[in-house]
């Protein structure tokens, strides 16, 4: 229950203080440090990222949305395939996916000649691909939950009954 | 031009002064809004557009569009077990701020008593003197802001016509559970009172769930229960309230709200309707952040030594004040450190030596508000 809590506290904002978490919920801050702990020791909590708005720095990023199909044999599970893919540093997100295509696959680079290149040298020749469609993202508008344009302004009166 | 006597009895709300004190200052954190830091769930809102895309901007029946009403009667059946008939037995209303209004007019004659809990809501005074009726007070503040049968009995509401009341309460935060009510419920029938009863945070409830007092028995006959949009929805500016209660007391109600209202707004019905269908998730989110929210802040207060009670209900806490003066310290507060509170006497008397500390704010403006707060006192 505290684990759930916590979990969903952490997806909000992974950098709360854990003095901030013990405030919020019912427990004391060592359980709220204990439990975390558990957490990542379980490999519940894989990591910690920032949701960050390419637009606003100045370096170019790129970002393509690549399709999948592979071929399985009897030596090769989808696995096994993505053991080979989700080693490279590229690759940033990598899932099995129901549809048209088996994986659905997101690269970074710094260009999209990089992009590029990583997919047709090291992603395309994998024996069991049989095919890749690259979709290189123009522009993003929300990103794990979080909005790249924020239009709340609070216009509420400062005081009212 | 002359003004009317009714109005001139009235003095303006407390809550102005403090409002313009406010406004005056840059970089306030605002501990003193009375209505929720979210925007209406997108579904309500897109419903709300969809509806004037197509055209849907005439008046509806006096009494609201039967659809919603049905909405309503079913939502409340399976929230609280209140059975009303969509047909005769509930009003929609311009808020509940109309709703209380209207039924005040329509129930309570020149000349009457309305019990009122002290602290309570801006608006019930007034809306009871504009009745032409008077406002007796019931303190609260030795019960956890509950209302109690011994200071019913103390401020002599057993000759009361009515009382009225909001729980989950504000500016308290107080909520009245069953056996709580229980005894109040024997006190309006033995007194024969009837029962005016603002459920409008009955959604906004930590730990426990509401529990009306028109389910009690032998209540139902005596009482009418308000609830709205405005609060658990986020709807506060569309406008939205409704009004549950026996026949004739709707009748009652329907015949001033028909002539001083016509109807409430369409588009806001429209939104409401989409809000009950497909929009409790969204409640349940902003409840668990209210949630969150009420524990830290509560946390800050027990860390700082400031005594406040754990208020159950509603987006408010009710912390004493260091010192006994709420007004001055809400002022020092404002001058001093730019956070802005509603000092506890604007709500009534037995108010005073308390703040309202309104928790609808986002975390980091209530971090820092906290943090503030403990440099003003330290």
């Amino acid at each position: 229950m505290s684990k759930r809590e916590l979990l969903e506290l952490l997806l909000e904002n992974a950098r709360y203080s854990t003095e901030d978490l013990a405030r919020m919920t019912d427990l004391d801050e060592t359980e709220v440090v204990s439990t975390i702990e558990s957490l990542e020791d379980e490999g519940i909590i894989r990591g910690y990222q920032a949701v960050v708005d390419w637009n606003e720095v100045d370096e170019e990023r790129v970002r393509a949305s690549v399709e999948l199909n592979v071929k399985l044999d009897r030596e090769t599970s989808y696995n096994d395939i993505s053991e080979r893919l989700a080693r490279f540093p590229e690759v940033k997100t990598l899932r099995l996916v129901s549809g048209d295509y088996d994986f659905e696959m997101v690269v970074e680079g710094e260009s999209m000649q990089e992009v590029s290149k990583f997919i047709s040298d090291k992603v395309a020749p994998v024996p069991e691909i049989t095919q890749t469609v690259t979709h290189y993202v123009m522009d993003t508008y929300k990103d794990r939950g979080i909005r790249m344009s924020e239009d709340d302004d609070d216009d509420r009166l400062s005081i009212s009954p | 031009m002359k003004i009317s006597e009714r109005v001139r009895k009235v003095p303006p709300s407390g809550i102005r002064r403090f409002f313009e004190l406010a406004e005056e200052m840059d970089d306030v954190i605002s501990l003193g809004v009375g209505e929720p830091d979210f925007s209406a769930p997108w579904g309500a809102r897109e419903a709300a557009i969809a509806s004037l895309e197509r055209g849907k901007t005439s008046y509806t029946a006096n009494r609201g569009k039967r659809e919603l009403r049905e909405g309503i009667a079913k939502h409340v059946d399976e929230r609280y077990g209140l059975t009303y008939d969509p047909d005769d037995e509930i009003i929609v209303t311009t808020g509940v701020s109309e709703g209380v209004d209207v039924a005040l007019r329509a129930l309570v004659d020149p000349g009457d008593t309305v019990a009122v809990p002290d602290p309570s809501y801006v608006s019930y005074g007034p809306g009871i003197t504009f009745a032409g009726a008077d406002p007796l007070p019931v303190k609260t503040s030795d019960h956890g802001f509950k209302l109690t049968v011994e200071e019913l009995q103390r401020a002599g509401a057993q000759h009361a016509d009515a009382m009225l009341f909001c729980y989950p309460n504000n500016p308290t935060g107080a909520i009245m559970t069953e056996a709580e009510l229980e005894p109040i419920a024997e006190f309006a029938r033995e007194n024969d009172l009837t029962v005016l009863s603002d459920e409008i945070y009955a959604d906004l409830t930590y730990g426990r769930e509401h529990t009306s007092i028109a389910t009690l028995p032998g209540m139902r006959e005596r009482t009418i229960v308000f609830n709205g949009f405005s609060k658990a929805y986020a709807m506060t500016g569309l406008r939205l309230g409704y009004a549950m209660g026996p026949p004739e007391a709707i009748e009652a109600m329907n015949r001033i709200h028909q002539y001083a209202m016509l109807s409430a707004p369409t588009t806001a019905q429209n939104a409401a309707l989409e809000a009950l269908e497909s929009c409790d998730d969204d409640v349940q989110r902003m409840v668990t952040q209210y949630n969150r929210r009420r524990n830290f802040v509560l946390s800050r207060f027990e860390e700082m030594g400031i005594d406040c009670f754990e208020a159950e209900g509603a987006f408010y806490v009710f912390p004493e004040v260091p010192g006994g003066d709420a007004e001055a310290f809400a002022e020092g507060l404002l001058e001093e450190q730019q956070v802005a509170a509603v000092p506890g006497d604007v709500f009534g008397e037995d108010g005073e030596g308390h703040l309202r500390v309104s928790y609808a704010t986002g975390l980091d403006d209530l971090k820092e508000a906290m943090r503030r707060i403990e440099s003003y006192i330290g």
